[in-house]
């Protein structure tokens, strides 16, 4: 008895479906029956078990400019053919065809409940913008890797269409979404861990578990020249914040940065600040905000004539998960104010 | 710039060239086990030890234990 074939609609801009050039990537999207383009070959390569019933083709220009009218322009003429996957591109490195096959996938996915697949080079700048929603695969940067995108694409609708389980990216051969999944491996980590040294240190290649993030080595400033006559600002990531946190400095995975008046201020005190931390017990920081942002201290060596001067403004922010970008990010552009600013140099204080 | 930081080995792997041990995470320049001006004592003194690591030349990351 045949089995019934799993149905596929797929997606073409109007140059690889062979409709025109710039001169049409104005078209609004159609829909057709059967191949167009690259979908001939992908038919070849899913064979009997599969079949493309349709073809949507929109323009690229139409598309980048409208995404989402186009993308529901899409998703309408889908849902008539009942497909059991939806698969757009190959985009290689195309910017505007990248977004198309992206937001067509996601909005079929998310509105259809359809399993979608596009293809895309990994510096298409829609990569980043859909690789969480959907799955897409990687390909060369230009049509040259047509042939081994066909192949590669096929598989990944086959499982989709059979419903198999695809597992992880590095397995599957898509994009990480950036998902964790827990998985039962058969050494304990200790184990793996020792493995990964021997071979590390017998010089042979090893796999990490967990790639760490780089980080860039500074040269050390010169040292203060004349302390008495400086100029010293406070910066610190310990949330230290007027009392109600009133620019909503995030908990956690804060997304800025605040500068704050101390002048005339001597002292921080719970009635006026708080911590708005979320990564330490913040009772004592709530009881006494000097213990992580020194103010009364600072004062005290300003007016016995230590240092010349406290910046009258201070900057915070939560160093909680924080993403390394933007803490960088923050970090630059607190440096430039206080360069601006003239201050001489700064104590920072972390929770 | 130095960094009073209550955990130094992250201070390091950050790249910061001035370190100052802090006291512990909740409290880094603190001590609430201390009467009130013991406490205050001891934050003034961490200030001051972070403004005198200001003054110190370093050629690399140096953590001021002393």
């Amino acid at each position: 008895m045949a089995e019934k074939k799993y149905r596929v609609v797929h997606y073409l801009n109007q140059f690889y479906a062979g409709i025109g050039g710039e001169d049409k990537a104005n078209m609004p999207p159609l829909i057709k029956e059967g191949v167009a383009g690259p979908g001939i070959p992908l038919q070849q390569a899913l064979g009997e078990e599969g079949e493309i019933v349709a073809t949507v083709i929109c323009g690229d220009s139409y598309f980048a400019e409208n995404i989402e009218t186009a993308a529901e322009k899409v998703v309408e003429p889908v849902s008539s053919y009942k497909p059991d996957v939806f698969v757009a591109g190959p985009a290689f490195n195309a910017g505007r065809y990248g977004v198309a096959c992206g937001a067509s996938c996601s909005a079929v996915s998310k509105k259809l409940g359809i399993p979608a697949v596009t293809a895309m080079y990994k510096e298409n700048p829609a990569l980043d913008l859909y690789r969480k929603e959907i799955y897409i695969i990687p390909t060369a940067d230009s049509v040259r890797g047509m042939k081994e995108a066909i192949p590669d694409m096929a598989g990944f609708i086959r499982k989709l269409g059979l419903g198999q389980e695809i597992g992880l990216p590095q397995e599957a051969g898509y994009f990480p979404h950036g998902i964790r999944v827990n998985q039962f491996v058969e050494r304990t980590g200790a184990e793996r861990a020792v493995a990964m040294l021997l071979s590390k240190l017998k010089g042979e290649p090893f796999q990490t578990e967990y790639p760490m993030p780089t980080f860039e080595r500074i040269p050390p400033s010169p040292a203060i020249g004349d302390l008495r006559s400086s100029t010293i600002a406070m910066v610190t990531s310990g949330g230290i914040v007027p009392l109600g946190n009133p620019d909503r400095i995030e908990a956690a995975s804060a997304s800025k940065f605040a500068e704050y008046n101390i002048a005339g201020v001597d002292d921080l005190t719970s009635d006026a600040y708080q911590t708005c931390h979320g990564g330490y017990d913040p009772v004592y920081a709530n009881d006494d905000p000097d213990r992580v942002l020194p103010l009364d201290a600072m004062r005290a060596l300003e007016k016995d004539g230590t240092f010349g001067k406290l910046y009258d403004l201070y900057y915070v922010t939560v160093g909680n998960a924080t993403s390394i970008a933007n803490s960088q990010k923050f970090g630059k552009e607190i440096a430039e104010k206080l360069k601006a600013a003239r201050v001489d140099a700064v104590i920072l204080t972390s929770t | 710039m130095v960094h009073v930081a209550s955990i130094v080995p992250i201070s390091l792997t950050v790249g910061a060239n001035r370190i100052v041990p802090a006291v512990a995470i909740p409290h880094p320049l603190g001590n609430p086990e201390l009467p009130e001006q013991e406490e205050r004592e001891l934050r003034l003194n961490l200030v001051k030890k972070a403004l005198r690591a200001l003054q110190v030349e370093v050629e690399k990351q140096t953590v001021f234990e002393e």
